[in-house]
């Protein structure tokens, strides 16, 4: 049977970038001086974690080097060489090697070979050169009494390991066969399960047999060669094992795994030894957490002892080299198609609920109580289920900040600042879509604030602030919105500065603008104030790109400054993107949305506000503003209600700095709405931005505020050129 | 069994698969002339329902309308074929269609049967002036008296002629 491999890659992949980042995390958090043994052997275990699945799906690449980080992760971990600083760099190099071999897998992509050879040849160096005696000493000396005892331990380690789960041990003692009958069963057997041959002293041979198969299929195999009458057979138990040991120990080779019993005090360390052989350390702590027992019973009688070892001994090995296990059963990994049809699902129960309360206006409240207080239960079963199928694509934003350590480690080496890095609200949860969008504009500002903000030490000791420089992330729920904000204790923007490059840039400033507005200007395209442009940043392209990007989202962003103060850049986000506050507005018989977010306020204007530009539609004076009106009928080539503005309503909407007034019939009301993909099965449409379902069941189309300004304009080009 | 699977794996070879073996086909009316499509295009058949608009598009795409959850688009293909008289009432007939996975509502005149239609019963369909080209055409199938335009319901919709997809082109 052939089993296609190619099925399980993507879960390869995913689990190595999990562990690729726990990797990472716990590097980053690890203390040089003092590592704590958990962590190293967590490390440890991600990198031989890896190494397995590489190995199963033959990618030998990242096998290699896997290889070679273990060893040398191996070696600080059981203390035979100190961790130092150059050690930990070498690790989160490698790691973003594996990283690339990975995406190299995954994708195809391709993977520079030299730095990975490299990276090989340092690993090893240096897990060659650290092995200094003086560090090695205390721990030779610990692990003293375990290589002291490697003969039985070599011997042991077979059968130990060998029991698998709901397998059975049985010794079958032949009679006199010929040493070619021997060896044939022993060959027949051997396709039901692990043979072990024992010869007895009296020249008598017996099996060891470990399968999942019953005693019927041994015996049914040997009647081939022998009478099926001459042959012993007996199911091995622990028990029997215990006391077959302790009688006779020396010469059973096959139940050899208890020998050491006879040797109470060593029997422990042996023990350990063998199930674990290649990760001793972590089996020492993994059967002292299962079995806190273990290490004092060792002045009870031996056959106890064994029997609680015996027991525990096939679960520290399974569990060894996969110690996410607990954590993994505690989620599962559902295809994010697989959520979004549960939320359209519900998003149409919801949908249909809300039909249901509409015709239940019509009937009698006395007589149909009952009815009417179903609808109701209905309708918070209903509500609650959708809050709870939402949260499914929520994501804590730890997802993000964890990435954020190392990239603010990496830079404040390469630009020589000190930077303390804190993080705050990383359980705060965000839709996933807007979580993978929200990682490069935060990344451009966390760059941001260690390049410009954080002054180098020097400076901040003149200025009396202390070495190291503080930059915080932090996230919090504030209503339906969620706030991001990076703040750092460096210099603050200079207000002069940006005005100064403002005027130069032809924008249009002035001296006594408010500091809010001055800050905003840092987002106009190609603005930079950086005294030098480094590869960091400072090349101007980015604020503007990250307003954008928020913007996107349906975000906004705001600085607060001060300078040698700081500066604290702060992003509000809606929590999903899949839900918007709308204003329905009705044009003719149809009716539309309107994100709540653009609209400033709703008038109807006096006839004498509205002046007529020719060319150039009309503008209606708002306070003291003359704000453009857009005809949405015009647009939309609608047969509207009224034509005249004084009649209908304007409403105002502001995008970036931009205010139009739309000019519709009237407001129906405001709502929450569930959004809906055009383009999935249709294609996009030049002013609309999605649809929703209302609550009848219709679609109503859900307005593109920033492309309807944009596509005035083009209007009123058009109609002025004609 | 197999064949059929195969055939409808490769839609491109649909043409040259569909000479060899027996399929079958939706047949539905527009106007005075029978057409057939490919059943395992077909999602499902419902009656139309109002639809909401889509402003600047063209006439034949009546708008989207919500099925199930799912934002679809309603085209009219008499309309767009100049065929029969473009009326809307209870017997009005929608086929939901499944392209590649995209969802679609084409409006006919009605729907009469699913018909199986051996290769020896398609004929190649002549090269002339007719409402679609012989590009969007399997051929012509004979049944009986009667006589069913096939049309390559897959190429048809993904093409500019209906505009539902936007093009690489544009």
């Amino acid at each position: 049977m052939t089993i296609d491999m190619s099925q399980f890659y993507e879960v390869f992949f995913d689990e190595s970038d999990e562990l690729l980042a726990e990797a990472e995390r716990l590097l980053m958090a690890l203390d040089i001086e003092n590592p704590d043994p958990e962590d190293l052997n967590a490390i440890f275990r991600a990198a031989h974690s890896i190494k397995g699945g590489a190995a199963t799906f033959g990618m030998t690449d990242m096998t290699e080097i896997t290889h070679v980080l273990e060893n040398l992760l191996d070696k600080i971990r059981k203390n035979e060489m100190a961790l130092t600083m150059e050690h930990v760099d070498a690790f989160l190099e490698a790691k973003d090697i594996i990283k690339m071999q990975v995406d190299g897998h995954r994708s195809g992509g391709k993977v520079d070979e030299d730095v990975v050879s490299e990276m090989k040849a340092k690993l090893q160096l240096l897990s060659e050169k650290g092995t200094s005696p003086a560090v090695a000493a205390p721990v030779v000396a610990k692990a003293a009494p375990i290589v002291a005892a490697p003969a039985p331990v070599a011997e042991v380690m077979q059968p130990a390991v060998a029991i698998p789960e709901g397998s059975k041990k049985f010794v079958i003692v032949l009679p006199e066969l010929s040493e070619k009958d021997v060896s044939n069963l022993a060959d027949e057997l051997s396709l039901l399960g692990d043979v072990t041959r024992v010869n007895d002293a009296e020249n008598k041979v017996s099996l060891t047999l470990i399968t999942e198969e019953g005693a019927d299929d041994i015996v049914a195999i040997c009647s081939f060669v022998l009478d099926p009458d001459d042959l012993i057979i007996t199911e091995q138990t622990v028990d029997q094992a215990v006391a077959k040991a302790s009688t006779n120990v020396d010469d059973d080779d096959g139940f050899g795994f208890f020998e050491p019993v006879a040797i109470a005090p060593v029997a422990a360390e042996t023990q350990d030894e063998g199930f674990g052989f290649f990760e001793p350390l972590e089996n020492k702590a993994a059967i002292a957490d299962v079995v806190p027992s273990d290490s004092t019973t060792e002045a009870k009688p031996a056959a106890t002892q064994v029997e609680a070892s015996v027991e525990k001994s096939a679960a520290p090995k399974r569990e060894a080299p996969k110690p996410v296990a607990s954590a993994e059963t505690t989620s599962i990994r559902v295809g994010i198609e697989k959520v979004d049809q549960l939320i359209n699902l519900v998003g149409e129960l919801v949908i249909t609920q809300a039909m249901i309360e509409q015709r239940i206006g019509a009937v009698d409240h006395v007589l149909d109580e009952r009815l009417l207080n179903s609808v109701n239960q209905l309708t918070r079963n209903t509500r609650d289920l959708q809050e709870a199928v939402m949260s499914i694509r929520m994501m804590p934003m730890d997802y993000v900040f964890s990435r954020f350590p190392r990239m603010v480690r990496d830079l404040a080496t390469k630009l020589g600042k000190k930077i303390e890095f804190v993080t705050d609200g990383a359980s705060t949860e965000l839709d996933k879509g807007l979580i993978e969008r929200i990682v490069d504009p935060l990344t451009h500002l966390v760059r941001n604030s260690i390049d410009h903000g954080i002054e180098k030490p020097d400076v901040r000791l003149a200025a009396g602030k202390s070495e190291a420089g503080r930059l915080a992330l932090s996230a919090n729920h504030q209503g339906g919105n969620i706030i991001i904000e990076v703040s750092d204790d460096g210099g603050g923007l200079n207000r002069e500065r940006i005005l100064n490059k403002a005027k130069s840039s032809g924008l249009p400033v002035t001296d006594t603008m408010p500091d809010a507005e001055v800050w905003q200007l840092i987002f106009a395209p190609g603005f930079s104030t950086a005294e030098a442009v480094t590869d960091v940043s400072g090349r101007g392209v980015g604020m503007d790109v990250v307003k954008r990007n928020i913007t996107a989202m349906g975000g906004s962003v705001d600085i607060r400054s001060a300078e040698g103060f700081g500066t604290t850049i702060r992003i509000a986000l809606p929590l999903t993107l899949a839900i918007l506050d709308g204003m329905s507005i009705s044009v003719g018989s149809e009716v539309y949305i309107l994100p709540l977010s653009y609209v400033i306020e709703s008038l109807q204007p006096e006839s004498a506000d509205i002046k007529e530009i020719s060319g150039q539609g009309s503008v209606v004076k708002v306070r003291d503003d003359y704000v453009p009106i857009i005809p949405l009928h015009q647009m939309f080539n609608i047969e509207p209600k009224y034509t005249d503005p004084s009649k209908g309503i304007l409403v105002v909407l502001q995008v970036e700095d931009r205010k139009a007034a739309l000019f519709v019939d009237g407001l129906v009301g405001q709502q929450q709405v569930v959004v809906k993909n055009l383009e999935s099965n249709y294609r996009k449409v030049a002013g609309v931005s999605g649809a929703t379902i209302l609550g009848d069941g219709s679609v109503s189309l859900i307005l593109d505020v920033s492309n309807l300004l944009r596509s005035s304009r083009q209007l009123h080009a058009d109609t002025a050129t004609h | 069994m197999l064949e059929a699977t195969k055939e409808q794996s490769s839609d491109n070879q649909l043409q040259s698969m569909s000479a060899r073996d027996s399929n079958e086909f939706l047949a539905f009316t527009l106007g005075n002339e029978e057409y057939g499509i490919e059943i395992l295009k077909v999602q499902e058949i419902r009656g139309y329902e109002s639809v909401t608009r889509i402003a600047n598009s063209p006439d034949y795409i009546k708008g989207v309308i919500n099925l199930r959850g799912i934002i679809i688009p309603i085209v009219d293909m008499r309309i767009r074929f100049n065929l029969g008289n473009p009326t809307y009432d209870d017997f009005t007939v929608v086929i939901i269609l499944n392209i590649n996975g995209r969802v679609m509502g084409m409006v006919v005149d009605s729907v009469s049967d699913v018909t199986t239609l051996a290769p020896s019963q398609i004929k190649p369909a002549p090269e002339m002036g007719s409402v679609l080209n012989a590009a969007y055409l399997i051929g012509l199938g004979t049944l009986d008296d009667r006589m069913l335009i096939l049309i390559d319901i897959d190429k048809l919709m993904s093409s500019s002629e209906i505009g539902l997809i936007e093009q690489l082109t544009s």
